[in-house]
C-alpha cells in the first residue's frame, strides 16, 4: 500500500480527524458554530507562523527567532499601527524586508541560519520590549472586526485556515518559482547552475517568512486586542512541530503548506483536549510530546513499510 | 379551607425564596492560573482547593475546578480561557499572565456569559471583575510604620524587587512618595534584591561598606531575612527591616525578639486572596451587585500576632490567610 507515500497529506489530515472525534466525544458542546471558532481562533495566528517557519525550512534552514519576531510585530500592530497607521505599515515593511536581508546575509557569508536567528531572537526581544516596555497597546478596529468577524455557517477560524492553506499552495506548490524556492531546498548548486541567483532566491524564501510572520502577529493582535512583549514566545517551536506534523522535511525542500496549517491546527486541538481530560499540567507537555512523537513514528513506519514494498 | 391554601401559597413562597440564597448551587466555577512554580502560587492553589472543594460539598456551587497552563504564556491561557467557555463554566477566576493579552479570551467568555474575576495578576478587559493589589499603599505604609517607630528619622535602605517589573515600580513609588511626606527620612541606598534571599544578600553585601549608619530598611517582600544577614555579617548595628511575611523572615524576627526584644512589622499580600475571588466570584453569581474594582487587603504580622503566623506558616512558605464569605461581603461593601 502506497497509499501514505503518495499522498502525504492523509497522516495529518488523519490526526487531526481523529483528535477532532475525541475532542467533540469529550466535549460535545465544541461541536458547534461557536464551539469550533473557540477551539480554533487561536490556531489561526499559529497556522501562519507556521507558513513562515515551512518558508524558512523550505530551503533548508530553521528559525529559532519567530516567535520573538512576532512579539515584535505584535507589539508594533497594537502600537504604531494602531496610532499612526503609515508609519506602522512601514515598520512591517522594514521587518520584512529586515527578514529578507537576514537571508541574503546568511547565504553570501554562508553562516549557520540556527546561530543567526538565534541571536536574531533577542535583538527582535530587545526592540519588543523597547517599543512596549509593558504590556498595552490596542489592536486597530479594523484588525479586530476581521479576526472577530462571523461569516454564514463556517465560522471564522475555518475559513481563515482554508483561505490560508488554499493561497500558500497556490503559492509555493503550483507557482513557477515556489517550485524553484523549493528547489534550492533540494538541491542549491543545480539550482545554481540552472541560472537562478540563488542569493536571491534565499532572501525571498526569508522575506516570504518575514511577510507570514507579520501577518501571524497581526493575527494574534485581532484575537488578543492588545499586545505583550513576550506574547508569542512559544511559536518558536510550536511552529517547528507544525511543520514537522504536517508532514515537511527538515530538508531536501520537501514540505505542504495544506500539511503545515494542518499541523498547526491539530497542535492547538492537543492542547485543548488534554485540558478537556483534566490532565495535571506536569503532564501537559509531555503528553503533547508524545502526541507528536506519535505521528511522527506512524509516519516513519509508513514510508518504511512503502518503501519496501 | 381558601385560608389554609393562603397559608400554604405563603409557605411555598418562604421555600421558594429560601432556595433563592442559594441560587448558585448549580454554577460551575474554574481557575485559571497561569504558573504553580513557587512557593506563593502551591498555597494559592492549595487555598482555593479547600475553599472550593469545601463549597462543593456544602452545594454552594456544583463545581470549583482549578487549571494551570503547562507554560507561562499568555498564549496558552487564552486558549485556556476559551476552553473553559466550552465546558460550559459559569464563572471563571484567573491569575492573568499578562494584563493585556487575554482580552480578547476574557471578552469571548464575558459575550458567552461567563462571569470572569482577574485577581492579583489582573486583565484590563473592561467586562472583567478585579481584585488589584495596592502596591503603591504597600511601599507608602512601610515608611509610615518606620516613622511611628522612629521619630528622630534617618537614613534608610531600600531594597526593590526584580527590574523593570512593574510590581517593584509600584511599590518603589509608594516608598518614595512615603519619604516626601516624612522628610526627615533619605534614602541612603538602593540595591535590587529580586524578591529573593541570597540575592539580596549579596547585593546589601556590596552596598554596605559604603552607607552611612541605616536606622531602617524598606522591602518588597522575600527579601528581609538576606538584608538581616547581610547587616550582621558587616557586624553592623541591626536597622529596622520591615519584613514580607516569609517564613524565615519571621523565623528570624522570633529569634531576635526573643534575643533582645527585636520590634517590626511585616506585610504582604496573601495567597488566600483566591478564595477571596472564589467567594466574589459567587457573589456576582448570586446577583449581587459588586463593583468592578476591589481591592485585596494586606496581610499583615505585627509583634502580638508573629507566633500565630509563623505557627500557621510551613517552612520555606509564605504567611497565608483563608478569606471566607463575610470577607469578600465586607470587600464588595467597601469598594462600593
Amino acid at each position: 500500500m502506497t497509499l501514505f507515500a503518495r499522498y502525504r497529506i492523509l497522516l495529518p489530515v488523519l490526526s487531526l480527524a481523529i483528535l477532532l472525534a475525541a475532542t467533540f466525544y469529550m466535549q460535545p458542546r465544541a461541536m458547534s458554530y461557536f464551539g469550533v471558532n473557540l477551539l480554533f481562533n487561536l490556531a489561526v495566528p499559529i497556522a501562519l507562523a507556521t507558513i513562515a517557519q515551512m518558508c524558512i525550512i523550505m530551503v533548508n534552514d530553521i528559525d529559532l527567532s519567530l516567535g520573538a519576531f512576532v512579539s515584535l510585530v505584535a507589539c508594533v500592530v497594537a502600537t504604531f499601527l494602531n496610532d499612526t497607521p503609515l508609519l506602522g505599515l512601514v515598520i512591517l515593511l522594514a521587518l520584512v524586508l529586515a527578514y529578507a536581508a537576514l537571508g541574503a546575509v546568511i547565504h553570501a557569508l554562508d553562516l549557520p541560519a540556527i546561530v543567526v536567528t538565534l541571536g536574531m531572537s533577542f535583538v527582535w526581544g530587545g526592540l519588543a520590549l523597547f517599543i512596549l516596555p509593558s504590556p498595552g497597546g490596542s489592536s486597530p478596529d479594523w484588525l479586530r472586526t476581521l479576526m472577530t468577524v462571523k461569516p454564514p455557517f463556517v465560522p471564522m477560524a475555518v475559513v481563515a485556515s482554508v483561505l490560508i492553506a488554499g493561497i500558500t499552495h497556490l503559492l509555493f506548490i503550483r507557482s513557477g518559482l515556489g517550485t524553484v524556492l523549493r528547489g534550492v531546498g533540494g538541491n542549491a548548486r543545480s539550482v545554481a547552475r540552472a541560472g537562478w541567483p540563488v542569493i536571491r532566491l534565499k532572501a525571498l524564501a526569508y522575506g516570504c517568512a518575514g511577510l507570514f510572520g507579520v501577518l501571524a502577529g497581526m493575527a494574534l493582535v485581532g484575537l488578543t486586542t492588545s499586545a505583550d512583549a513576550n506574547i508569542a514566545l512559544r511559536y518558536t517551536l510550536l511552529s517547528i512541530a507544525g511543520v514537522i506534523l504536517g508532514g515537511g522535511e527538515f530538508t531536501g525542500g520537501k514540505v505542504s503548506p495544506v500539511g503545515a496549517v494542518i499541523g498547526a491546527l491539530t497542535l492547538t486541538l492537543a492542547a485543548s483536549f488534554l485540558s478537556f481530560l483534566r490532565l495535571s499540567p506536569d503532564w501537559q507537555i509531555g503528553a503533547q510530546g508524545a502526541i507528536l512523537i506519535l505521528v511522527l513514528t506512524a509516519r516513519l513506519l509508513f514510508t518504511r513499510r512503502d518503501a519496501q514494498a | 379551607m381558601t385560608i389554609s391554601r393562603l397559608l400554604l401559597g405563603a409557605a411555598t413562597l418562604a421555600v421558594t425564596a429560601g432556595a433563592a440564597m442559594a441560587e448558585t448551587s448549580d454554577k460551575r466555577i474554574a481557575l485559571s492560573n497561569n504558573y504553580a512554580g513557587n512557593s506563593w502560587r502551591q498555597a494559592m492553589l492549595q487555598t482555593f482547593e479547600e475553599v472550593g472543594g469545601q463549597a462543593v460539598s456544602d452545594g454552594v456551587v456544583a463545581a470549583a475546578d482549578a487549571y494551570t497552563t503547562s507554560e507561562n504564556q499568555a498564549t496558552e491561557q487564552a486558549a485556556q480561557i476559551q476552553n473553559m467557555i466550552l465546558q460550559g463554566y459559569d464563572a471563571i477566576i484567573l491569575n492573568a499572565a499578562s494584563p493585556t493579552a487575554l482580552n480578547g479570551a476574557v471578552e469571548e467568555a464575558c459575550n458567552a456569559g461567563v462571569t470572569v474575576v482577574s485577581f492579583d495578576g489582573i486583565v484590563t478587559a473592561p467586562c472583567a471583575w478585579r481584585i488589584a493589589v495596592d502596591f503603591k499603599a504597600m511601599g507608602r505604609e512601610q515608611v509610615d510604620y518606620l516613622a511611628d517607630r522612629l521619630p528622630e528619622g534617618g537614613n534608610l535602605l531600600e531594597i526593590r524587587g526584580l527590574a523593570g517589573v512593574f510590581v517593584d515600580d509600584e511599590i518603589h513609588a509608594g516608598i518614595e512618595d512615603g519619604v516626601a511626606a516624612h522628610d526627615k527620612f533619605t534614602i541612603a541606598g538602593s540595591v535590587n534584591g529580586d524578591w529573593a534571599q541570597e540575592v539580596a544578600q549579596k547585593a546589601v553585601a556590596g552596598i554596605l561598606p559604603s552607607l552611612p549608619e541605616i536606622v531602617g530598611v524598606v522591602t518588597q517582600g522575600g527579601d528581609g531575612y538576606g538584608a538581616a544577614e547581610a547587616f550582621k555579617a558587616a557586624g553592623r548595628d541591626m536597622p529596622l527591616i520591615v519584613l514580607g511575611n516569609r517564613q524565615d523572615e519571621m523565623a528570624w524576627w522570633a529569634e531576635q525578639r526573643d534575643a533582645n526584644g527585636y520590634e517590626t512589622m511585616s506585610l504582604s499580600i496573601a495567597p488566600g486572596v483566591a478564595s477571596l475571588a472564589f467567594w466574589v466570584a459567587q457573589q456576582i453569581l448570586d446577583g449581587q451587585e459588586v463593583p468592578k474594582d476591589l481591592v485585596v487587603p494586606f496581610l499583615k504580622v505585627t509583634q502580638d500576632t508573629l507566633d500565630e503566623a509563623l505557627e500557621s506558616t510551613p517552612e520555606g512558605s509564605v504567611a497565608n490567610t483563608v478569606y471566607t464569605l463575610d470577607d469578600a461581603k465586607a470587600v464588595i461593601a467597601e469598594a462600593k
